[in-house]
Formats: structure tokens, sequence, C-alpha cells
């Protein structure tokens, strides 16, 4: 029946994808990805960060379209076009972040672009609040169904996704990490609605980061890793440490390794830094030629905590002291004067002015000293540009190029250069190497190492494990806002970071 | 019996739903309009009860009212139709031109070629906002300088006079059903068939979605260009309709009808409670805005506040509307957080 029979296609399977690829002009984003799913069964999907499961999931909506490879639903090829096919078809999506509309009731949610009509084509509002009823007292939820969904929280939003799901009798439901911003009760709440929809016989695909969830509630588990299919597993078949494994299993080789330096004094100590819901009681410290890393998953809250000490996000409590001295909240300019330096993750809104020159660029944290009778002048400016520029060895053809027509990796070199010039003794960098092609990856792993053997304290934030194993003196793990594990060079392997950041309970 | 019962239950979920969607705004800027009216006419007691008086207040703001439905429409989606004034000066003129070339035609066409050639210009916007993906406001912005010019240049200093036009069309704009101008009844009754549309309409609550989360909108497969085209064909059409009704009622055209009248329209809008982010607020809100607004620019002038006052007053209940809205907005918001702690605390309450 089926159009393309390739061997391994079980009977009755829900929803198969084999070798499907997927790139963005040269980002290669999914190489061969596989996935198997059947009715009645719930299968896990596991990787690392950039692993390439958001693709996937997009894929399977009809938001992307793949370059090649198989894509069959319930034995058929499918091209989805757009969402409304996929929906149609009886796939349903539950995302990261529910995807509601915040003016709009909970059952105009849930019945958006299929609402019950009767004459005239007026929406029939009664029967889609007993529909609406129906399902959440199946559920098991109490929540008002004429109340506007602003306000509810992640929890809540989730269960009208689901119900949404329900009512379109969907075959297949893919969840996206929906449990990352959960509580404990909340998560059983889900779980047991989850239970209860693969016992009526459907497909559900689930995302989680979090392998004690995986265990409880999923009976086959698919690991990914950097756009490829890795293993497929039956739940009762497989240990953490295998998954672990499956997910990192790459050569630590060809990175630029950290020289040794001498580690000086204690620049920068934080103690108990703490803000409700983001990150909790954050203690450590950076010596000077030392290179920290702050690993962990995306959204566990590292970005948040650099921000904190740098003060551009606020902290309800704890304190930040840099050379002795107290840093004071919500004053970056202070931070700055007190020699912080912060190179933000997204580099194109937050690193750079895309329109100004590389001199300007270069020049922005230091304008003022700059100044000669409160005017800056070029000649100025491009001193102490081509200075930095020259010592990180930009590739530029002049220093008024627009930083926009410059390479990633080259705008990242701007960015280092704008803040050496301030002369910091703390600089903090943020996913350094993101979307950086491997050759300037290696100068400016080569650059920060330089650094450290000069003297400067470095907060590395980085979700690639090789490189920061390759870079750091000292690796803390950052999980769901606490630092859970402090791993020195010496003890640090893939597996050890990578379970640390994945598991609640700290490591001995 | 069940026929009654049900039909008892549907009013009150019906009285509930319009109670709910009124409480905050509609019902307010109502309640304004009336205190207005009332103060006013304690004044001077020929502003409401004269027949001049009381036709004025009613046929005054009814072109504005027709224009800031369509407005509401597409504030609605979150965007915005700053091309509307000029959409109403094109079409008056078109009118009037139509009966001195076409003399022939029976006058009621009239009205049809002002809906289509309005929606046509609405459909250029639409297909701007929605396929270019250029924002509305520049957009918009730019169509209302174009079809200006287009205007000045087929007009020139020509104009259009009372005379060339059909008395039966011209006493459109002054005769009355029942004391009521028949200007304000077409405007009532667009009004109603928009709020039918908005409301009761797959089309509607989908513009209303589109407005609230655009990118949701997407990811639920809603038609997204479709609906803005459709909206901005709307907001088009009745301002065709209102150059229209301008023709009929004022019997003079020139060149520069309708200017500014896109920012009274935005204003009326906003005043009625129609949140410029879109996704929430209705055209009835927007047409109680429509006349208090202009229902203030009269009263104004009877209480003995200056000129210069006046565009003050009505600045200041712009801002007024909008600083209201968002403390109103932060109120709910609160309420919203603490109706579902308090679920909650009860369900683990229960749990434990």
């Amino acid at each position: 029946m089926s159009t393309t029979s390739a061997p391994g296609s079980g009977q009755g399977t829900a929803l198969r994808l084999d070798g499907v690829a997927k790139s963005f002009g040269p980002v290669i984003a999914l190489k061969s990805a596989s996935l198997d799913m059947l009715p009645g069964s719930i299968h896990a999907l596991i990787g690392e960060n950039g692993a390439g499961k958001s693709t996937l999931v997009k894929i399977i909506a009809g938001l992307y379209q793949r370059d090649s490879g198989v894509f069959e639903y319930q034995g058929n090829v499918v091209d989805f076009s757009n969402t409304a096919q996929s929906k149609d078809a009886g796939i349903a999506v539950i995302y990261q972040e529910p995807t509601l509309f915040p003016d709009l009731s909970v059952t105009e949610n849930i019945f958006m672009g299929r609402q019950p009509t009767g004459s005239l084509g007026r929406i029939d509002r009664k029967a889609m609040r007993a529909t609406v009823r129906d399902l959440f007292s199946q559920l098991g939820v109490n929540i008002d169904p004429d109340r506007p969904t602003r306000g509810l929280s992640i929890a809540d939003q989730q269960i009208i996704e689901i119900a949404k799901a329900i009512s379109l009798d969907a075959r297949v439901l893919i969840m996206d990490e929906p449990t990352a911003a959960l509580s404990g009760v909340e998560v059983d709440r889900l779980f047991k609605v989850a239970r209860g929809l693969r016992d009526e016989g459907r497909a559900l695909l689930f995302i989680s980061h979090r392998f004690d969830e995986v265990f409880a509630l999923c009976d086959t588990v698919t690991v990914m890793r950097d756009g490829e299919y890795v293993a497929t597993s039956a739940i009762a078949e497989t240990t953490v440490e295998e998954m672990v494994h499956q997910m990192v299993g790459r050569e630590v080789a060809t990175l630029f390794p950290k020289e040794p330096a001498e580690i000086g004094d204690e620049v920068l100590k934080v103690s108990n830094l703490t803000e409700p819901g983001v990150f909790h009681d954050v203690s450590f410290s950076v010596r000077s030629g030392e290179i920290v890393a702050l690993a962990g998953l995306v959204g566990a809250g590292r970005s948040e905590i650099a921000q904190a000490i740098f003060g551009v996000d606020n902290y309800e409590s704890g304190t930040v002291t840099i050379n002795g001295k107290s840093v004071r909240k919500h004053d970056p300019a202070r931070a700055m004067d007190l020699g912080i330096a912060l190179v933000p993750e997204d580099r194109r809104k937050q690193g750079v002015v895309l329109d100004s020159s590389v001199a300007r660029n270069i020049t922005l944290a230091i304008r003022k000293t700059l100044t000669k009778a409160g005017l800056l002048w070029p000649a100025a400016e491009n001193q102490a540009a081509s200075h930095w520029a020259g010592r990180l060895e930009v590739k530029t053809n002049a220093l008024d190029t627009t930083v926009g027509t410059l390479s990633g990796g080259n705008q990242q070199k701007v960015v280092l250069a704008k803040w050496l010039a301030t002369n910091p003794s703390l600089l903090i960098v943020d996913e350094p190497t993101r979307g950086i092609d491997i050759g300037t990856k290696s100068e400016v792993h080569r650059d920060l190492s330089r650094l450290a053997g000069q003297g400067l304290a470095i907060i590395m934030i980085s979700s690639e494990l090789p490189e920061v194993l390759g870079m750091a003196d000292r690796v803390l793990v950052v999980h769901e806002g606490r630092i859970t594990a402090e791993i020195d060079r010496a003890d640090a392997t893939p597996e050890s970071v990578m379970f640390a950041a994945t598991h609640s309970k700290a490591v001995a | 019996m069940s026929i009654s019962s049900t039909s008892i239950l549907a009013e009150s979920n019906i009285l509930g739903k319009l109670g709910r969607i009124g409480k905050a705004r509609e019902l307010g800027i109502f309640l304004a309009f009336v205190l207005v009216v009332a103060v006013t006419t304690i004044q001077n007691p020929n502003f409401l009860f004269s027949s001049d008086g009381f036709r004025d207040l009613l046929v005054t703001p009814s072109i504005l009212m027709i224009v800031a439905v369509g407005q509401a429409i597409v504030i609605i989606t979150r965007n915005v139709d700053l091309s509307v004034g000029s959409v109403v000066g094109l079409s008056a003129y078109l009118t009037g031109r139509v009966f001195i070339d076409y003399p022939q035609l029976p006058w009621p066409t009239v009205f049809v070629i002002g809906l289509v050639f309005g929606a046509l210009l609405g459909l250029i916007n639409g297909a701007l906002v929605a396929f270019a993906k250029v924002p509305s406001l520049v957009i918009t912005l730019g169509t209302l300088y174009a079809f200006r010019g287009i205007n000045v240049l087929w007009t020139g200093s020509d104009r259009i006079n009372a005379s060339d036009m059909p008395a039966s069309f011209l006493a459109l704009g002054t005769s009355s059903w029942w004391k009521i101008p028949v200007i304000t009844i077409i405007a009532l009754v667009v009004l109603a068939i928009a709020g039918f549309y908005m409301y009761t309409q797959r089309g509607g609550r989908e513009l209303y979605a589109i407005g609230s989360d655009p990118d949701a909108a997407n990811l639920y497969g809603l038609k997204v260009k479709k609906r803005i085209l459709a909206a901005f064909i709307m907001s088009g059409a009745l301002a065709g309709l209102a150059g229209v009704l301008y023709a009929a009622r004022y019997g003079t055209v020139n060149s520069q009808v309708g200017s500014g009248l896109e920012l009274e329209a935005v204003g009326a809008a906003v005043i009625g409670g129609v949140a410029i982010f879109g996704g929430s607020g209705s055209v009835f809100g927007a047409a109680i805005g429509a006349f208090l607004l202009l229902t203030i620019n009269r009263a104004l002038p009877v209480l003995g506040v200056q000129d210069f006052w006046q565009r003050a007053v009505v600045g200041a209940l712009i801002i007024g509307a909008i600083v209201l809205d968002k403390l109103a907005a932060n109120r709910q918001e609160r309420k919203l957080v603490e109706l579902r702690d308090t679920e909650v605390e009860q369900k683990e309450a229960q749990n434990v």
C-alpha cells in the first residue's frame, strides 16, 4: 500500500522518518534523522542542544519542508507544506513555549479556525463550551473555559494545547520539552494525561532533557547527535550511561587547548545570588589567569547569571564583588568601571552595531576616554581601534568597513576587542564561538587562552562540550538555575558534564 | 418548555458575554458620552432638545463612525490603515464625477461604486501589507499621500457642487426616518453587520486571533495573509461608503475632503477600547468612541471652552483612554494570575 516500503518499516507505524535532511543555506540543521513512532506508545527523543530535535519537530509539523529523505504518516508518504495540513492529517504539536492567543478565551483558543457553526455561519459558542467542559473533566483539570488565556501558568497552557489536540482527535502528539517549566505536581498531572492518551492508541513523542522523566514515562528512546540519528532502544534495555554516551560520543581533539597559565588572586566572588524562578543560591569565584566554564543546557540560567553579575539583569539577593569591591545590582556602567566586560550571546543584536564601522565598534566602550574637548576625533578612534584590531587579528579591509559585512568570527573578534580596550580584569564570554567557522573558532580560543595567560579572569558560557573541556580550568555545571556540580579540568569528561547537566541531583 | 429554557439559557449566555466584553470599556465610554450630552444640555437645552440639536448629535459622528468601524477591524489585526481619509476624499469626488458624467445612472448605484472603489484601494493596501511584508504604518502612510495626490491631480481646483448631484441623492443627507437621520441609520446598519461578523463568524474571530499573536496564528495554520487582506478591503470599502455619504451630506466636494479623518478614526477606535496592539476591543467601542470624540468637539464651544483647549481636551481623552486601558490590563493580569494561583493551591491541597 505504502509507496515506499523500505525494510524495517513496521506494520501499523503511526509516523516514520528515514534519512531526513534539512539545511538552511550553508548551515546543515539535519543530516540524517530517523524516527519510528508506533500507535499506543510514548517515544522519547533526546540529544544535546543543536542536535536537530527542534528542526525535526518543525518538519513533522509542516513548518519546514525536508530537503531529502522519507516522511511517512500512517503508511503514506506525506509532504506537508504548512501547519494546517499536518493538523488536518491528525498531527498535533505542543511547542516548548505554548502558542495561545492571550486576549481570547480558553474555549476560543481550543477551537480557533474550526469552530462549530450554526445558521448564517454563526459560531456555536454553547456547543464549544460544552465540549471544552467535557474535555477538561476527561483530563481532570479545573480551568474556567471563558477566561482569557493571559495569565495562565505554562502548565495550564499546555493542558489547553493537549485539549486542543484531543478535540482534533490527533493520532500523533509531539511534545517539545513540555516539562521544562513545570513543578512536580504539574509534571505528574501531565504524565497522567499522556499515559491516558497512549492507552487510547495515540502515538506520542516526548522531547526532554530529563532522563528520570524519560525513564518514568516513555517506552522507546531515540538519540540524536549533530543532526544525525544515533540509536533507538527500548527503554527497558538501556541505561542513563549508555544514553549519555550516545549523546556526546565524539572526540575532543580538533580544538585549541588552553595553555597553562599562572593562577593568581581571586578576582570575582559571587555569593548566594538568587532571583526567584531564574537562578538560586549561586556562589562561585574566579581567579586571575583562570577560565571557568559555565556548562549546562540552554535555558538552565547561565546567561541570566552572567547578566546579573554584569548588572543588566536584576536579582533579589546575594552579592557580587570584584577585586574586593562590591558591584551594585542594576548598574552596568559601574560594573564596567570596576573592570567587568561581557561579550553577549547574541552577537548581532547585543554585541555589535552592525551598521557602524569596525573602528566605531571597537572604541564604543572607551569613547569617553578618547574624546578631546568633548569631541571624538577619527584619528584617536582609528589609533585605538587599529591597536586592538591588530592584536586580535581582525580580518577586515579597512577600519571604516561596516561591521555587518564581516564574517561572524571577525565580528566576534570586534566585540572582544571592544571589551579588551576597556582593560577589564574579568571577561565574561557567552557562547563565544557560536556560528563561527572552524578556523576562526580556534583563533578565538587561542585569544582567550592568551588573555588568561596575561592574568585576565575569564568566565566562559558554552553549550559545546568540546569547547568546555578544551578551554576550562574548572567547569561549573548549571542545572535549572543552580550550580549542581563543580568539576576540575582533570576530572571533566563529556559524560560527567552531560550527566550533571541533565540531573537535578549533584553528582559526587 | 425545553425551547424556552434553552432560549433563556442562550440569552443569559449572551448577556453574560456582553457583560464580560462590555463591562470595562464600551459601557464606560457610553456613560462618558451621556455625561457630556447631559452637562452640555444643562448649559444649553438646545444642544439636545431642539430638533436641529438632536439631529446634529446623531448625524455629525455618523460618517466618522463608519470609518472608525473599518479602522477598528484593521487595528484588531495589529495593523493600522492611515489611508482612510484619502480614500474618503477620492470616493466622494468619484461620486460627484459619476453624477456629472453618467447622469442617466440610477443614484443608488453610486453606493455600489463607492463601496467597490474603496474596496479596491483597500486591496492595494492589504496586498502590500500581507505579501510585501512591509509594516502597515509605512504602507498606508505612503498610500495616504499617494491617494491624496491622485485626488489633487484629478480634481485640480475644480469642485463638485450640490447642483451637480440629483436632489433625491442629496435628500439622503438631510432626511430622517422617525426622527433618526438616514445617514445615521446607514451607519448603524454597517455597525450591526460588522459587529455580527466580528463576533459570530470564524473570519471575525480569526482577525482577533491574528492580532493577539501573529506567530501563534501561523502555527495554528490560520490563513493570516488572506484575513489581513480582507480586513484592509473592509476598511477601504467602508471608507468608500463614507465618501459617498460625505457627498450626499455636504453637497460640495473639493480635493481636500477627508483630510485628517484617519487620525480621528484611530482616535475613536482607541478611545473606544480597541487596543492599538491588536487582539482586543470591538467595533461597537470604536463607534461609541466616534460619537464621544465628535460630540465633545461640538460641546466644548457650547460650554465656552476656547478653541485651543478643544484640541487639548481631545488629546487628553486619547492619552487618558490608553492609560486607563493599561491600568485595567495590569489589574486584570494580576487578578488572572491570582485566580490561577488559588486554583493551583487547591489542587496541591487535594493532592496532599
